[in-house]
């Protein structure tokens, strides 16, 4: 290979690492170092005038190789790569050596932190000094986006990509889209009814010509790469046919198995066929297999019977579905925290101590009780209501360290709504803070606050006890140090929201990370808010965090907008970093076949090893397995890699 | 062991950049130090590295060798980190034949947002090396 030259910039990252690292030193030790021909620092390298220094040193100096000192390659690598290539350096050509939150960050002490960056840098170079040139490989790719989660993000989402002239397969497990959006009363600050500005949008995504909705489905399994993933969807019976059922609820008259409704947060019962919410979509009963009596042997068949448009079919079988798509939107929602955690308040013990969607459902005009509240466990009106905030949110020694960000709104409006239609009525309010971020919310909450109405207590409620036919609600209030008593006929927990239940087994199927709370982790906290590191993976909603109706829309929006940048290129490229052989060296004995995790190489006619470049993803698990080491990674080679080592240590050179 | 006290050992870290090199990033963000005896090298997947780089980094001053994968089941390239804790299980044994104490190598499974485990983790090697003393390999190259 030719001589090389390579060029060294070192990052100050303002004070960031020339703080614990002296920079200078840095550029001047590698100034000296083998292969270097041009070494500087300055202050921010990432900026224009730090990205035109690298340019202009590139054709100045005429380097066959740069190394950026800087911060994680995860954070500008592709930024330098791509000023490299504006000079004309092939961007393969190009190392980060992470010396700030891997040195500065980390170490305090000046001295060791510039001689372990000294040593980093020296190692990003060896790693250059056996860099290639390589060019990214195209791969075909599927013009289809799966989305994950039909709530009020993943049906947004949807709509975006399926507007854009896309196709969308749109996966709900439940057996109708809508999510918790569609349980709600009203949505604050602006007190529309919630199924008012959702159901056109439930019918829009429903009714898109580019939109295949698999309801009571679930993904089972993900293999491929960006651009071309492939699905495996297993769509549940409901042993209804959609297009038959006139919903005349007669099947649902005779069934003799009830059991807790859902959609009323288990406040009311429902048969083992049912319509799950009057909106629903499809709008279809659905059969529940677990609650019938039995389909296979049929059981009891009353509903079958009195169907008049023959809609029911006990021959339903589970259906799997197969798809290919380019890009993967996950949107899986939230759950509320299981108020049983909270014993201190009688959370899932005393039946009038309810959740926050509990008390949505309660107050619906729709709801189980068509908006005539009563108390669930003796059907008495509600005249005094204690509410209490942070329910397993902000408490990080037992329960959740994050703030759920929306309840502190809700709240208000919950009893707000109360104060309204119960003027006499008493709603206290138990807070640590009021949290109210959204546009206009602090507006909206403040309003209700500042009317007097409803009394607002600092401090954590301490104990809930069952005092006969009233609860009693004790704690502090924390502004007058006083002791608070209060005697109410029904409690509401805001409780924390966590990540929806299966969002564990879903970052495995999509190879996506969690957070350390469960939820669904972006690439980037600020820059990369809803990719994943799985490229062509994107997120969206409360699966990604708490959050409120309108961050999870802009979210769907968000991630459709980087679905559709994935499905509008004309040509998909990935990385060249990938596999190679060397036929002189390889016997065809077929370990790399064996251990590959994609199929990637084949032993085939020439008795050598064959990469297919489409396929591998770089991993380097070949190369490891290799007993002749004819197989290695595109500029991560042994070679390259023992170098760096031999740099790492600081062996001198 | 008195003169372990001064013995700052060399440790080379592996660590596959889709979770455990972020791990340390993550510290990095979250300003928590850990011992500065660590040096990192990124890896695409813990799956991909071979008992020749381990045994080179003890032939090149190597104390200890920490190796950082995902946690069992999370593997990005289906099952890498497996594959490096056989290897790696077998490596000790025959290391340890040759008079190696296979405590020099340590394998953790780290996801991207546990910082603060990957400082604990950097913290112990580092101790546990420095307690073991300067590693006896001597034919260094």
């Amino acid at each position: 290979m030719a001589t090389p030259r390579i060029g060294v910039f070192v990052c100050h990252c303002g004070m960031n690492i020339e703080e614990t690292v002296d920079t200078a030193r840095v550029a001047e030790a590698l100034r000296e170092y083998p292969g270097v021909v041009h070494a500087e620092d300055y202050d921010y390298m990432c900026s224009e005038i730090g990205q035109e220094k690298i340019r202009s040193a590139i054709v100045e100096h005429r380097l066959n190789g740069v190394v950026v000192a800087a911060c994680t390659p995860s954070m500008h690598q592709e930024t330098f790569r791509r000023a490299a290539s504006e000079a004309g350096l092939n961007p393969y050509r190009l190392e980060v050596a992470n010396i700030r939150e891997q040195v500065s960050w980390v170490h305090s002490d000046r001295e060791v932190a510039t001689e372990k960056a000294i040593r980093m840098t020296r190692a990003a170079v060896e790693k250059v000094r056996g860099d290639e040139d390589l060019s990214p490989i195209a791969v075909g790719h599927k013009r289809k986006c799966l989305v994950v989660g039909g709530g009020i993000a993943g049906i947004q989402a949807a709509i975006n990509v399926a507007n854009n002239g896309y196709e969308v397969i749109l996966v709900e497990r439940e057996p109708s889209i809508g999510g918790h959006m569609a349980q709600l009363s009203v949505t604050f600050p602006t007190l529309d009814c919630a199924q008012c500005i959702l159901t056109p949008r439930m019918v829009e995504v429903s009714r898109h010509p580019n939109v295949k909705l698999l309801t009571y489905s679930e993904v089972l399994e993900v293999s491929g790469y960006l651009g071309n993933y492939k699905v495996k969807i297993r769509r549940n019976p409901t042993y209804v046919d959609p297009d038959k059922c006139n919903l005349c609820n007669r099947c649902s008259e005779v069934c003799p198995v009830s059991v807790a409704e859902e959609f009323n947060e288990n406040l009311s019962t429902r048969k083992a066929i049912y319509l799950p919410f009057e909106q629903a979509i499809p709008s279809s009963y659905v059969l529940d297999e677990e609650a019938c009596l039995g389909i296979e042997p049929l059981r009891c068949g009353e509903c079958a019977r009195v169907c008049e448009v023959g809609a029911i079919d006990f021959d339903m079988q589970p259906e799997i579905i197969e798809e290919e798509v380019g890009a993967i939107i996950l949107a899986t929602g939230y759950d509320l925290y299981d108020p049983s955690h909270l014993t201190e308040y009688g959370g899932g013990k005393y039946p009038d101590v309810v959740t926050s969607l509990q008390f949505e459902r309660m107050i619906h005009p729709s709801g189980p009780m068509k908006g005539d509240l009563r108390r669930p466990s003796d059907g008495r009106p509600v005249n005094r209501v204690a509410f209490i905030q942070c329910a397993g949110s902000r408490d990080p020694e037992r329960h959740k360290p994050y703030c759920s960000r929306i309840c502190c709104t809700y709240t208000a409006k919950q009893a707000h709504l109360f104060k309204k239609s119960h003027p006499d009525g008493e709603a206290t309010v138990f807070y640590i803070d009021i949290r109210t971020d959204g546009k206009g919310y602090e507006e909206f909450a403040q309003g209700i606050i500042s009317s007097n109405r409803i009394r607002y207590i600092r401090g954590k409620v301490a104990k809930v006890v069952d005092e006969g036919d009233h609860l009693g609600v004790w704690g502090v209030d924390t502004l007058s140090s006083e002791r608070v008593e209060l005697e109410v006929d029904l409690v509401v927990l805001a409780m924390a929201m966590v990540p929806s239940d299966g969002t564990d087994a879903l970052a495995k199927t999509f190879h996506v990370n969690l957070d350390e709370n469960g939820f669904l982790k972006e690439a980037h906290p600020k820059l990369r808010p809803v990719e994943t590191t799985t490229a062509g993976v994107f997120i969206a909603g409360t699966a990604q965090g708490p959050k409120d109706i309108p961050d999870s829309v802009a979210q769907g929006s968000a991630a459709a907008a980087q679905a559709i940048e994935i499905l509008s290129q004309e040509e998909l490229t990935h990385s060249p970093e990938v596999a190679y052989v060397n036929e002189e060296l390889c016997s065809g004995c077929g370990i790399c076949e064996a251990v590959c995790p994609y199929g990637a190489v084949k032993v085939e006619g020439t008795g050598v090893a064959v990469v297919n470049e489409i396929l591998c993803s770089g991993c380097g698990t070949c190369a490891a397995a290799c007993p002749a080491g004819a197989i290695e990674v595109k500029n991560e080679r042994h070679a390259q890699i023992e170098e760096m080592i031999e740099a790492a240590l600081g062996s001198e050179k | 062991m008195s003169e372990n006290s001064e013995f700052e050992p060399k440790i080379i870290a592996f660590l596959c950049k889709w979770t455990t090199y972020a791990a340390a990033d993550l510290c990095g963000v979250s300003r928590m130090p850990y011992p500065s005896n660590i040096s990192i090298i990124r890896v695409n997947c813990t799956g991909e590295i071979t008992a020749d780089m381990i045994l080179s980094a003890f032939e090149k001053g190597a104390d200890g060798i920490l190796i950082g994968g995902c946690r069992p089941g999370h593997c990005r390239y289906e099952d890498g980190n497996l594959k490096a804790a056989n290897r790696v299980h077998l490596l000790k044994r025959a290391l340890a034949e040759f008079g190696l104490n296979p405590a020099r190598i340590r394998e953790v499974g780290i996801a991207g947002a546990q910082g603060l485990i990957f400082q604990r983790a950097a913290e112990k090697f580092t101790a546990d090396i420095r307690a073991l003393g300067p590693s006896p390999v001597v034919s260094r190259v």
